[in-house]
């Protein structure tokens, strides 16, 4: 893993593990994520990708009974200090989960600025830039541009996503989590969904979970397989797809298994 | 494998529809959906009927605005005090208890540990529970003597010094009257819009939440954006449904409220709705004249409850939200 040392470091586990009552789902986890990459994990269903995944913005927080040992940094700061109110951690680190998650009340305007005006911000030309700002960087500008108070709930589930991906961006977060959010999609948004990480990336610093491997070897900088609750291989995304390290990455790139 | 040894199977949709099972099952569920359509109808129907002696003779604008009702002389009927003191309790009841009960509710669901929100739950569906003839002996014996001393006496007394012109809303202070009422209806509808509120709360995806403290909302925040919002549909139709509990409720309400069955009615003195001078009166209503208007009264309460009710599917859909979708 040599050359995996020549990016900045933004976000680190060191051995962390999350129990769900006695059961471990991840298991002694230590990863290094770079600065303005994306880092794909990647492994068969039930593997703790997700739960790994969540673990860096402190969601498991909100369930009863899970719980995280060993150590995540951002910035060389514990996510975990107990001093550290975790709403802090998720500005910063942004989210898209898996389902498209607007707020099916609000209208796709305040859907978007839902973050900033958490944070206190009123100031309409404010947000208005940062409405169509995100809105364009999420592609999505240019379908709801001239309806921007009709409700999110009424958008396609792509354009749902893309929404809620506008939605994690408009609070600028340096870290954005996305669990597999083109698996309930259909292929073309899939594809503008694809598109648009590779354009975010120069922004910020992305970790995708997905079970679909051409789409991490499409998207990914780096790579992260998982199995069983353990990090197996991690290296670059050339690297793993083209000559794995381990026999298990090999079987399962190769879909001997998964 | 060749093809002779595969056999086709060919069943028409008509079989699989036709058997005897499905047919006794549908026709039975059928008969039961049909007779609960055809009773509610029926009642309707019988109510109007007996109450019609009443309707034709005062008219059916003239008797539900009528103010007098007069069993002993002149034999007049109008149901206008009973439906004053019926709107004016259960919507005094309804603004008193919305607030606690979403605010019990929101606590039950999100805030309290797992056991207490257990115990909560349990107690109030147990309030809720308690036959209403029993709450109206404790407001009887505990309750009226209680807000007696304690509010409308002083609350009078008050007023007769500083503030007469306040006096004549506030009627004499005996305890029993419509404030007392209110106040009883209020606990007793408390229980039935916090248990739909917390069913309502707890139907919330977990996405949902999720999504919203993902943003970096805080669980205030999080109820305020995404589970009040979501919610807001069932909260409402709990809402109507405990209104339609309070404009129905007759026991308590008859124990407590004083009976007087002229207007104007006072905040603390005695009235009467139309439940409560319907099981008051029944008993004693020997004139035909009488009889019926009671039944008329009863006709109107129906009608009520029906259009309460029909109000209270009608905003549930309509602020329902469904699969992510606002209809």
């Amino acid at each position: 893993m040599d050359n995996v040392i020549e990016n900045k470091l933004r976000l680190e586990t060191i051995g962390l593990s999350v129990f769900y009552g006695e059961n471990p789902g991840v298991k002694d986890v230590s990863l290094k994520i770079y600065d303005k990459k994306v880092t794909a994990l990647i492994g068969p269903s039930g593997c703790g990708k997700t739960t790994f995944l969540r673990a860096l913005n402190r969601m498991h927080d909100l369930t009863r009974g899970a719980k995280v040992t060993g150590k995540a940094l951002i910035d060389g700061q514990d996510i975990y200090d107990p001093k550290l109110d975790p709403v802090i951690i998720r500005r910063k680190i942004g989210m898209v989960f898996q389902k498209p998650t607007p707020f099916p009340t609000m209208s796709i305007y305040d859907n978007v600025v839902a973050g900033l005006k958490l944070v206190g911000f009123r100031d309409r030309k404010l947000l208005d830039e940062v409405c169509e700002r995100s809105l364009r960087q999420s592609a999505l500008w240019d379908e709801v541009k001239d309806r921007l108070k009709t409700p999110g709930g009424s958008l396609s589930g792509g354009q749902q996503q893309r929404l809620s991906i506008a939605r994690a961006l408009a609070v600028e977060p340096e870290v954005l989590l996305m669990d597999e959010p083109t698996s309930s999609l259909d292929p073309q948004s899939t594809n503008r969904i694809e598109e648009l990480i590779g354009e975010l990336k120069d922004q910020v610093t992305i970790i995708i979970v997905t079970h679909n491997m051409q789409q991490a070897s499409r998207v990914s900088d780096y790579t992260a397989f998982f199995y069983i609750g353990s990090l197996i291989e991690y290296n670059k995304t050339t690297k793993i797809f083209t000559s794995p390290d381990q026999k298990r990455t090999e079987e399962y790139i190769t879909g001997q298994f998964g | 494998m060749s093809d002779n040894n595969t056999k086709k199977i060919n069943v028409s949709p008509s079989a699989l529809y036709g058997w005897l099972g499905d047919r006794i099952f549908a026709v039975s569920v059928f008969v039961l959906g049909f007779i609960v359509i055809f009773t509610t109808l029926a009642m309707a129907i019988s109510l109007y009927y007996e109450g019609s002696e009443a309707i034709t003779r005062f008219g059916f604008w003239g008797f539900l605005t009528g103010e007098k009702w007069d069993p002993a002389i002149t034999m007049e009927f109008g149901a206008w005090p009973f439906i004053v003191g019926t709107v004016s309790t259960s919507l005094g009841a309804l603004a008193l208890s919305f607030i606690p009960a979403i605010a019990i509710a929101v606590f039950t669901a999100e805030y309290a540990p797992h056991w207490l929100s257990h115990i909560i739950e349990n107690l109030v569906n147990l309030i809720a529970a308690v036959p209403s003839v029993v709450i109206g002996i404790w407001g009887v014996f505990v309750f009226t003597p209680w807000i007696r001393d304690t509010v409308e006496i002083p609350v009078y007394i008050w007023s007769l010094e500083n503030a007469p012109g306040l006096t004549p809303i506030l009627g004499n202070p005996i305890g029993y009257g419509m404030m007392t009422a209110t106040i009883i209806l209020t606990i007793m509808i408390i229980p039935f819009t916090t248990a739909l509120t917390v069913d309502a709360f707890r139907m919330v995806p977990k996405e949902q939440r999720e999504a919203a403290s993902a943003l970096g909302a805080t669980k205030w925040e999080v109820i305020r954006m995404a589970v009040i919002p979501y919610s807001r549909g069932g909260i409402l139709a709990g809402t109507m449904l405990s209104l339609g509990r309070a404009i129905g409720e007759t026991m308590a309400v008859a124990m407590l409220i004083g009976n007087k069955n002229t207007l104007p009615f006072t905040l603390f003195g005695p009235g009467s709705t139309m439940a409560s001078v319907i099981v008051n009166e029944f008993r004693e209503a020997v004139e035909n004249i009488h009889l019926t208007s009671l039944m008329a009264v009863g006709f109107y309460l129906f009608l009520i409850s029906l259009i309460v009710n029909l109000a209270a599917a009608y905003i549930q859909r309509k602020y329902a939200v469904t699969g992510g979708r606002a209809v």
